[in-house]
């Protein structure tokens, strides 16, 4: 009996006592009846052949891992970043369950959000009665300022139309006519979760900005020197907003931040749970039209949003998702002409320790060859700072990544000796990736906790930068951005570095020689 | 100082009422019915439940989809399952059961991975049925060892009408007869998730039973033994700590449905002597089945807590000879020196502890004797989305005057707990940093916080271990901020 009250083991020990090892064995011998061993290994090794990668990069209908979720979950991360706002999905229920788990996994923290509900009936007759109830049901138990719908690929299917639904549910009471309701259809057959986000971020500037679906007069732009942020689609959000707002007050500028939710997911366990917590406020997003310009971090989250805002006449600064000194340097830059003052000095000095950093440390990085996969703009920052360090970006790939997008990824590498026999992938997936690494090997593996299946399968450490991360705590607390964001990136790169290279020389006797106390 | 039951159930009406007050009038009257407080002697929990969610409120509950591939397929491991449809259904549920599993990942064995048609506008407006017949070659090409492919509906297929039947009979012809199952587990189906697990079973029935030579593996032997665990889903090992109690009482598992299962478990299920049911909500259709058409009895079992254990050993052995009932005295009695063991080192630490459970499938009810085991009670209980029937077998666990409440809001939740302030919360991850942020211990019992197994005796110890980890934690008298603000 292999437990024992004294120490009790977990399942990570527990099923490698004799006992079950012997169950497993009889499981497999008597009764699932399945291939040899040999016959596995066989294909096993197939599988990492360079004949296997051409049948992968072959295939043009099935997805196996794919680095990219729908677009409702944009919108509701979207919604999390306004004050006192509360998501409302509009279709069935299932999704909004996914959603929240999804979020409270990776931050590990509560997220609110509401469904209409819909089932059979819905599908036949639409969602407007779910809409109707559901508006007045939310509104009542909890109490927010501002209601932002978006859609489910089911809703969608049907053909359910939000404006025409959230006035008729205003016209039954649900809500008061004057009541915040901004909307945005987010099929989740289109794009992935940055397409949601651009879609329910534009939804609530055009809300605001348009004269509230009809109801109000448009707003008009009298421009002011204030800068507008936003940041999109971000695992790292809580640690990375407070950087951005940190940067923005060393300069003494006056900036809106447009879709906040470091807060929301960032609240104290002191006895009280807050369903909003931070946010951007409404007048901050109606004095956002006035401003001077805004800093997009993620061209690929904004699309729509980027045209709107130059049709309004501000000025868009698009920065890609900037880490490590030459990216930081276009942001800080961008602010420094946008508001006509100086560079504090505290942030050259933070710049200058970032590159005392890098210099430290180059020699453990220079050369090494990194895979990583993720969001566009992610990569497009991540791939740039890979580069500074002398390191190689050779394959970087993402799943909701056009070709368009890839074309830039190759004009970083074009850029760079590093970037020789680098390569982008657009609209590929984790299987294809799995591929690369095993013809192509690379050092290092940059990604979510979906890629310690390939840390597993190809024997690459796996360095956590995407979201999700289910799997580690707290790095979402730390920024990614700015030069300091930047300083932390390099040390979960130099720390993955020192521990692969710790177990590699770990065995006393035989390669312990390397075991430095010193590096 | 305790107070009386009829205390209890006064508070509770109290507390109920004062929930519904927040509601539109007439979703009060809905939500009413389903929130109450057990009397003893009543053949249920006196709430309704299997309806529609209300529209607007933070329902906990899932879909058919997360019923049928998330619990039911999802876990053969042998068997590719697609998610057909958009990328999102298939990410979001993609390994978050911690449905264990021996096997080489991505080679002959697929849990963890995500199959997707990931579908796209033309899609939609085409249809997807091309391409599921040209993914099932990709597989084929790809993933030569994999045993079967079950097609997993999200919720356009349905709407827009696609035949996947068709694709699977033909694509199943194609390749030499080829186990391909289409299950129609659109997420509008139904209520909640329960629809989903019915759906699945009746397509084992239809696509993997009715379709299979039951001369297909002739090395199959029976024996007077052979039992199959039905509706374990092996979290955290569930299922293989609740095997090795089985084998040791001498009796043959000759499937596991559907942890660590494979197609050919399936497949020889019907060879069973008895079929052991864990999880009744999730699978009592295809047991109920398979003793229709096969003459199977089925037995329900609770193997959470020494006390049910033993009830549950004995009553699996009652089906048997007086060897396996021998055998599960011996069983019962080898581990009875560990089990006082945990329960001499926890109970004086648990003792009187106050539980409120919200999970779904059978835990809301099963778990309620380990908590007793260790001198804890359990005050207020509720599922996601059971159906009458699991309210009357509920009676059998709770006690007189315990809060119930089905499909619980988030709003109601957070309302009872603040009131009853239990000493623990044993819900999901949707609840648990509500909790936690209020200063209230808390479990996922779904997933069982990472941990587990906590099924068997062997699943008990670490149960008890993490009971206490989480109520003796010293956070919890952390959490205030001990400063004060000088007065204005």
């Amino acid at each position: 009996m292999p437990q024992n009250a004294d120490k009790v083991i977990d399942h990570e020990m527990l099923f490698r006592e004799p006992e079950y090892q012997e169950l497993f064995k009889n499981k497999k011998e008597n009764f699932e009846f399945n291939h040899s061993d040999v016959k596995v290994q066989e294909i096993r090794d197939w599988t990492k052949s360079r004949e296997y990668m051409e049948k992968n990069f072959a295939r043009d209908s099935l997805v196996v891992n794919p680095a990219k979720a729908c677009q409702p979950l944009g919108a509701v991360y979207v919604a999390n970043g306004f004050h006192k706002t509360l998501s409302f999905v509009h279709g069935s229920q299932g999704c909004v369950a996914y959603y929240r788990s999804h979020f409270s996994r990776h931050f590990k923290e509560p997220t609110s959000c509401v469904s209409s509900s819909m089932t059979e009936d819905a599908a036949v007759f639409g969602g407007l009665n779910n809409m109707i109830d559901g508006l007045a049901n939310t509104y009542n138990l909890y109490k927010p300022d501002m209601i932002a719908v978006s859609t489910t690929c089911m809703a969608e299917v049907i053909g359910d139309d939000l404006d025409a639904f959230i006035k008729n549910s205003k016209q039954k009471g649900s809500v008061p006519a004057e009541f915040d309701v901004p909307f945005a259809h987010t099929p989740a057959f289109v794009g992935s979760h940055i397409t949601g986000y651009d879609n329910a971020l534009l939804g609530i500037l055009k809300h605001f900005w348009d004269g509230k679906a009809g109801t109000t007069e448009p707003l008009t732009r009298v421009p002011d020197a204030s800068i507008n942020f936003i940041g999109g689609f971000d695992g790292f959000v809580v640690g990375n907003m407070r950087e951005i707002k940190r940067i923005f007050d060393l300069f003494g500028a006056d900036y809106n931040i447009i879709c906040d939710p470091s807060e929301v997911w960032d609240t104290p366990t002191d006895g009280e749970f807050r369903m909003y917590e931070g946010g951007t406020t409404k007048e901050t997003v109606e004095k956002a039209l006035n401003a001077k310009a805004t800093i997009v971090f993620q061209e690929y989250c904004a699309e729509k949003t980027i045209k709107y805002l130059k049709e309004k006449g501000q000025e868009v600064v698009v920065l890609n998702c900037p880490v490590g000194v030459a990216g930081t340097d276009r942001f800080i830059q961008a602010i420094a002409d946008l508001t006509g003052k100086d560079v504090p000095d505290q942030l050259i000095k933070e710049r200058g320790r970032l590159v005392d950093a890098m210099a430290d440390s180059q020699a453990h990085l220079h050369g090494k060859r990194f895979a990583m996969y993720g969001d566009p703009d992610q990569l497009l920052g991540l791939t740039e700072f890979i580069l500074e360090l002398g390191a190689e970006p050779a394959h970087v790939l993402a799943t909701n990544g056009t070709e368009d997008w890839a074309a830039r990824v190759q004009k970083l590498f074009d850029a760079s000796p590093y970037g020789a026999g680098c390569k982008a992938y657009p609209k590929r997936d984790l299987w294809h990736m799995r591929s690369l690494m095993n013809v192509e090997p690379v050092d290092f593996l940059i990604g979510n906790t979906y890629g310690k299946y390939l840390e597993r399968d190809t024997g690459t450490p796996l360095i956590r930068m995407v979201f999700p991360i289910f799997d580690r705590h707290h790095y979402h607390r730390f920024p990614t951005w700015g030069y300091e964001g930047a300083l932390r990136t390099l040390v979960m790169f130099l720390d993955e570095y020192f521990e692969t290279l710790d177990a590699n020389t770990i065995i006393p006797g035989k390669t312990d020689y390397s075991y430095d106390i010193i590096r | 100082m305790s107070i009386t039951v009829e205390d209890r159930k006064a508070e509770n009406k109290a507390l109920i009422d004062e929930v519904l007050k927040a509601y539109p009038e007439k979703m009060a009257k809905r939500r009413a019915k389903h929130l109450g407080t057990y009397e003893e002697g009543k053949p249920d929990c006196g709430v309704k439940s299997n309806i529609k969610s209300l529209p607007g409120v933070m329902t906990i509950r899932g879909c058919a989809y997360a019923g049928s591939k998330g619990v039911v397929w999802g876990p053969i491991k042998d068997m590719i399952h697609i998610s057909h449809g958009p990328v999102g259904c298939g990410q979001y549920s993609w390994a978050a059961r911690r449905n264990y599993y021996i096997g080489v990942t991505g080679v002959d064995t697929f849990v963890t991975m995500q199959f997707t048609s990931d579908f796209q506008e033309k899609d939609i407006v085409f249809g997807g049925d091309k391409k599921l017949d040209k993914i099932i070659d990709e597989i084929q090409d790809l993933f030569p060892l994999n045993k079967g492919i079950s097609i997993q509906s999200e919720c356009p297929i349905g709407l827009i009408g696609d035949d996947i039947e068709a694709v699977s009979k033909k694509k199943s012809k194609e390749y030499e007869g080829k186990t391909i199952v289409p299950v129609r587990c659109e997420g509008f189906r139904g209520v909640s998730q329960s629809l989903g697990h019915h759906i699945a079973n009746d397509a084992i029935r239809d696509w993997v039973f009715d379709k299979t030579d039951p001369n297909k593996r002739p090395d199959f032997v029976s024996t007077p033994y052979d039992v199959a665990i039905i509706g374990d889903y092996n979290i955290g090992g569930d299922a293989w700590s609740s095997r090795i109690l089985l084998e040791e009482m001498g009796l043959r598992v000759i499937a596991q449905w559907s942890g660590d299962g494979t197609i050919a478990e399936l497949e020889n299920t019907p060879k069973a002597k008895l079929n052991v049911l864990h999880c009744y909500r999730s699978m009592n259709y295809i047991s109920r089945h398979m003793e229709e058409k096969y003459g199977i009895p089925w037995v329900e079992y609770n193997f959470f807590g020494p006390s049910m254990i033993e009830k549950s050993l004995r009553e699996i052995a009652s089906h048997f000879d007086e060897t396996i009932q021998a055998n599960a005295e011996k069983v019962i009695a080898k581990y009875k020196p560990m089990v006082e063991a945990v329960i001499a080192k926890y109970k004086p630490r648990l003792q009187g502890k106050k539980v409120m459970l919200y999970v779904g499938g059978l835990r809301p009810r099963h778990v309620i004797g380990a908590y007793e085991d260790l001198g804890m009670e359990v005050v207020g209980t509720g599922y996601e989305f059971a159906h009458n029937d699991d309210y009357q077998r509920t009676t059998h666990y709770i006690k007189d005057g315990t809060l119930i409440y089905d499909d619980v809001t988030g709003y109601e939740f957070e309302k009872f707990v603040e009131k009853v302030q239990p000493d623990l919360v044993g819900s999901g991850i949707k609840e648990k940093y509500v909790f936690q942020k209020m200063g209230v211990p808390f479990r996922q019992m779904h997933s069982w916080d990472y941990s587990g197994p906590y099924h068997g005796y062997d699943g008990f110890a670490i149960f008890a271990r993490d009971m206490d980890m989480a109520i003796s934690s010293p956070i919890w008298g952390l959490s205030k901020s001990p400063f004060k603000k000088k007065a204005a």
